[in-house]
């Protein structure tokens, strides 16, 4: 099957004549075929994340960035979403949900379930009787000085 | 003297006989069946075999006809095995057997992460004595099911291929778990994925990739080429597509008959391209999501596998439908509908999106969807280009909102109720931090600072409240195509066939999910159904697929036209061979299924 008039529109830029088109068989259909691919979005520099707020994001999130990969990962990521900002939303209301149209299901505030400590408890690796214990609260994270991790060592 | 002889082969004689006479020696009239049993006579002609009077067929006769339907009964659609079923030409015990016995001859694919073989084997029994007193309890009944290792199911280890739950074991049911256990459906195991469904090519959970059932496929052995002359040369395995790789592999490899995914971005319908068969995404809100540990709480939803279209009728017209514990899903009736047969399609108005011709599209995939719009203006329908002008951007939008949501659903996982806890004893927030260290890997750590980043203060108007806007100008053209009179849109489902496994992990998570989700969210943003039908062979040999995006909850119209199509493909059916060695040691991180 011949796919030599296809290819000048795959090269990237050029829009077919509208209207009857030809197909890689050869045969003339009409029909609407898909036209060449747009320009992508323009390329934006990435931008540099301060070690202050990589930082912050860390006891945020409760994750650590680990090495150089995680903090290139974030910041292609960042460029990556900056494209967003080429589009046009003036008057534009955010949207939530997709069923926002319809009214949220409610049910009666009456209690169906429940007594189920035991299962609950099972997973837990640490419990004392009915309880779930945690290390001792209160205590913030290390300060970025203190720590022994990779941003310690990029400042 | 009886001599068996016919296409199948031949016995060997009781007494020493004549030589056969060429071909097969047998009047041509003679239908198939009938030369299996022919009986020669001493002039060299032939007789039919003389009917039994009485019973009937022979015990032995009875056996091996079950044999050989439980063999090619894997290869069947979910509703001719049903029917079997019922006609008891299979029991669900045999059936399921079989199943577990091909399950453990392709451990290689690694689509299974646990085997539930006792479990099954139970439930099978039950199934059987079901149908012996005439009571199934559905179209569903006995039939195997393999189910994504991200729905919790009572009993049975739920890990999300993630260290973070190994070793959970979940104390219910999902919803859609229960309502196919309530049918009667024989649940096989849990299947392999993208560590929590993040990816697009089901490699990197901790139990390992999911390998493509067409890598050790005829066709594509035929068209591939040859590295060296050795024997022992691996073959250069494809992916599977993700994140639900595990389950289109589960199903393409007839190991099931059926399977739950989950479709978040397209993970339910990538990997069925990818692994030809036939993956639907319903409408948001229409199949309940309680107990699918969630991804993106606004987008995620049961994806359903299966082999052919109507079985995927059948699968959604028992999972669909209201549910209390998820007040997400509409109050609305649904009623499981039986798809027509449509003939007559002048009725029809397709949308192809001219924005999907998407850069990196190849060449084949194009020329199947021109091809493919074409069957349909030769068969009446009307075909117009239509635009969706937002299309390049809903894969920078979905980036934003899915990394958002992502931050906030995975803060669930501290190591206090469930799951991985690490030794860290000075803090709570210390436990926490070296749990989750711990727990996640680099794609799920990614995207959950990625996330908190785009909710900070600062940046949250800026980038969240602005891909929520986006969103709304997403959903708001299909709107406007399906309002000027479009019924369906079709699309390819992904760029290209898979990709050899040693090229894929060449980039990182992030970049293939940007470049593979890019045909197949904006389905999700809009909340539309869409399904993905095997369409044809690319000239590697591998399969690939084109999707139908229908209106909100619209399904059944979207199905019939995806039917409909699916008769005008004849797309074929895998050819496997028997593939007996295992992988061994090429992939060390791989953990081999593990049986209950």
């Amino acid at each position: 099957m011949r796919v030599l008039s296809l290819g000048r529109w795959l090269r990237a830029g050029r829009v077919p004549p509208r209207g009857r088109v030809r197909l890689n068989s050869g045969h003339r259909h009409s029909g609407h075929r898909p036209q060449a691919p747009p320009q992508g979005p323009a390329q934006v520099p990435p931008r540099k994340v301060s070690v202050e707020v990589l930082d912050h994001l860390e006891h945020l999130a409760l994750v650590d960035f680990r090495d150089s990969e995680g903090v290139e990962r974030l910041q292609k990521a960042i460029q990556f979403a900056d494209q967003l900002h080429e589009v046009n939303t003036d008057g534009v209301e955010p949207m939530d949900s997709v069923l926002e149209d319809r009214c949220l299901y409610l049910r009666e505030d009456d209690v169906t379930e429940g007594n189920c400590t035991k299962e609950l408890l099972e997973n837990a690796r640490e419990t004392v009787e009915e309880y779930f214990v945690a290390p001792p609260g209160n205590i913030p994270l290390l300060k970025l000085e203190e720590q022994n991790t990779y941003l310690q060592g990029s400042k | 003297m009886r001599i068996a002889i016919g296409p199948s082969g031949s016995r060997a004689p009781q007494r020493s006989a004549p030589a056969p006479p060429a071909a097969n020696g047998l009047p041509p009239s003679w239908p198939p069946c009938q030369w299996r049993r022919a009986v020669l006579r001493q002039d060299g002609g032939a007789r039919p075999p003389r009917r039994r009077k009485g019973r009937g067929l022979s015990a032995g006769v009875r056996w091996r006809r079950r044999r050989r339907a439980g063999r090619t009964m894997l290869r069947a659609s979910l509703r001719q095995v049903s029917a079997a079923l019922k006609e008891g030409r299979v029991t669900p015990t045999e059936l399921c057997q079989r199943c577990l016995a091909l399950i453990k001859s392709t451990k290689f694919l690694n689509a299974y992460i646990t085997v539930t073989e006792e479990t099954a084997l139970k439930q099978a029994e039950e199934s059987e004595e079901r149908y012996k007193r005439g009571q199934p309890l559905g179209i569903l009944d006995g039939i195997p099911i393999a189910v994504k290792d991200n729905f919790n199911t009572a009993g049975i280890e739920t890990t999300c291929a993630s260290n973070m739950l190994k070793g959970y074991i979940s104390p219910y049911n999902a919803t859609v778990v229960q309502k196919l256990l309530d049918q009667g459906a024989v649940l096989l195991g849990k299947t392999n994925l993208d560590e929590f469904a993040m990816g697009s090519g089901s490699t990197d959970g901790v139990f390992g990739p999911v390998r493509n059932p067409w890598s050790y496929s005829k066709q594509y052995k035929e068209k591939s080429i040859p590295k060296s002359h050795s024997e022992d040369k691996e073959p250069d395995w494809v992916i599977s597509g993700g994140s639900s790789g595990g389950s289109a592999a589960a199903v393409s490899s007839f190991t099931c008959f059926a399977a739950l995914g989950s479709d978040t971005g397209g993970s339910t319908r990538n990997p069925a391209a990818h692994c030809g068969v036939v993956g639907l995404k319903p409408t948001y809100g229409l199949i309940s999501r309680h107990g699918l540990i969630p991804l993106v709480n606004s987008m995620d939803v049961p994806g359903i596998l299966t082999r052919c279209v109507d079985d995927a009728a059948v699968l959604l017209g028992s999972l669909a439908g209201h549910d209390p514990k998820d007040s997400t899903t509409i109050q609305d009736d649904f009623k499981p509908f039986e798809l027509p047969n449509l003939t007559d399609v002048s009725k029809l108005s397709i949308g192809i999106p001219k924005e999907y011709h998407a850069p990196g599209l190849s060449s084949e995939i194009l020329a199947f969807w021109s091809k493919a719009a074409d069957l349909f203006k030769n068969a009446g329908a009307k075909v117009v280009e239509v635009s969706l002008p937002h299309t390049r951007y809903s894969i920078v939008c979905y980036h934003v909102l899915c990394t958002a949501e992502v931050a906030s659903n995975m803060a669930r996982f501290d190591g206090l109720e469930y799951g991985h806890r690490s030794d860290v004893k000075d803090s709570t927030e210390s436990m926490y931090a070296a749990t989750r260290r711990e727990g996640f890997n680099d794609v799920v750590r990614g995207r959950i600072l990625s996330g908190n980043y785009f909710l900070l203060k600062q940046n949250y108007e800026k980038y969240f409240v602005k891909a929520q806007k986006v969103r709304r100008l997403i959903a708001s053209d299909f709107g406007k195509v399906f309002r000027s009179g479009v019924d369906i849109l079709l699309t390819p489902t992904t760029l290209s066939d898979a990709a050899p496994y040693t090229e894929f992990i060449q980039e990182d998570n992030r970049t293939r999910s940007a470049q593979d989700d890019i045909l197949t969210q904006a389905a999700n943003m809009a909340g539309l159904p869409a399904i993905n039908v095997p369409t044809a062979l690319s000239e590697r040999g591998l399969p690939v697929g084109l999707q139908f995006i229908g209106r909100s909850f619209q399904e059944k119209q979207l199905l019939t036209v995806a039917k409909w199509f699916e008769k005008q493909v004849q797309f074929p059916v895998i050819q496997l061979e028997e593939v007996k060695r295992h992988d061994s040691g090429v992939f060390q991180q791989q953990k081999s299924a593990s049986f209950s």
